[in-house]
């Protein structure tokens, strides 16, 4: 990989590189199980293991994937594809936002090309939970480690999910919707207009899923439209308070 | 004809790096608009829980025990249980609960 090349040129970033991967081994060891019960979605789809390892090493994204394999599964056309992966991950676009905020300028542009490779839910917490300005080789050692993990694993779904039993297989492939809990669930119970967000999200999802001509819809695009009526109300009801740009400027 | 299952792999990848890489390219400094910054502030938790719901009832042999695991999901992720804590749990009453629902 392309960090590895630059780490074995410059000795100063080793410490960096391997604090990263140290923090990120919880991950990995999380990534390999959940994206083996990926894998059997991919599974699912009708990928073979190779199509899965590169699915996930070019995606690096649990909901991401998940929703792209279901539009695969069902034979989607590539724009609602491409439509269906933009809204599962456009939470990474705000994501891409604060990161972006936390180079020290005059960064290599190479660097924020690298950083955004594999910027997931678990990396991006760990590289802005690092105080001062982004380092990008402590994010480069938490790849190295996590993103591989994630590509063997979805690859083993695919070729061990039919090893195992029924049962085993139904247990594992809500370990998906474990995480989406896991991610949800805590900003819900801090913040009131999050957890209004999610019980209306549960309540009209289930409508959609249920009522004429709706349910009609492919589940991608129903996810799409009620994630833009969702949010889109959520903003207009409960907007977000001032950035912390906007404070000081104000303060000043 | 189908497009392959490569073109519709490379559609995700290019569509799931642009949509990281972009605003830390292009953004330098903060987003003006305060509706933009809220609904993106939003997208995340809405599209999570329409995913998860009612798709979690599906994915069991049982829809009983789907709404077990996302019973266990919520209660555990409400404590405060670590991602893989929650996914694991729910993992764990599936298995437990198909031992009595499917035979």
């Amino acid at each position: 990989m392309y960090a590895a090349v630059l780490s074995l040129r410059s000795h100063t970033h080793r410490p960096a590189l391997r604090a990263g991967a140290r923090d990120a081994l919880p991950i990995a060891l999380g990534y390999l199980a959940v994206s083996f019960t990926l894998g059997i979605a991919a599974r699912n789809a009708g990928l073979n293991p190779l199509q899965g390892f590169f699915a996930s090493l070019l995606c690096n994204a649990s909901a991401g994937e998940y929703a792209g394999f279901t539009a695969i599964a069902a034979r989607a056309s590539l724009w609602e594809l491409a439509a269906i992966t933009l809204v599962a991950n456009a939470r990474y676009l705000l994501m891409g936002c604060a990161v972006s905020q936390k180079f020290a300028p005059g960064t290599a542009k190479a660097h924020r090309l690298l950083v955004g490779y594999d910027l997931t839910d678990e990396i991006f917490g760990i590289t802005l939970a690092r105080p001062g300005a982004l380092d990008p080789y402590y994010t480069y050692g938490a790849v190295l480690a996590a993103a591989p993990c994630w590509a063997i694993g979805t690859a083993l779904g695919v070729s061990a999910g039919n090893l195992l039993p029924a049962r085993a297989v139904s247990a594992l492939s809500v370990a998906l919707y474990g995480m989406f809990l896991a991610v949800i669930v805590p900003p819900a119970k801090k913040e009131k207009p999050v957890r209004l967000v999610v019980a209306a999200g549960f309540v009209l999802s289930f409508l959609a899923s249920r009522l004429p001509v709706v349910s009609s819809l492919s589940a991608g695009t129903r996810t799409i439209l009620l994630t833009l009526l969702l949010s889109a109300g959520a903003a207009l009801a409960f907007p977000r308070g001032e950035t912390a740009a906007e404070v000081q400027r104000n303060a000043a | 004809m189908r497009p392959s299952v490569w073109i519709y792999l490379a559609v995700m990848g290019l569509v799931t790096y642009a949509v990281r890489v972009l605003p830390i390219a292009c953004i330098r400094g903060p987003i003006k608009s305060r509706f933009l910054r809220s609904f993106l502030y939003y997208v995340p938790y809405a599209t999570l829980c329409v995913m998860t719901f009612p798709a979690i009832l599906d994915a069991t042999q049982s829809p009983v025990a789907g709404a077990l695991a996302l019973a266990a999901g919520l209660a555990l992720a409400w404590r405060g249980a670590s991602l893989f804590a929650v996914s694991a749990g729910c993992c764990g009453v599936v298995f437990v609960a198909e031992l009595f629902l499917c035979r």
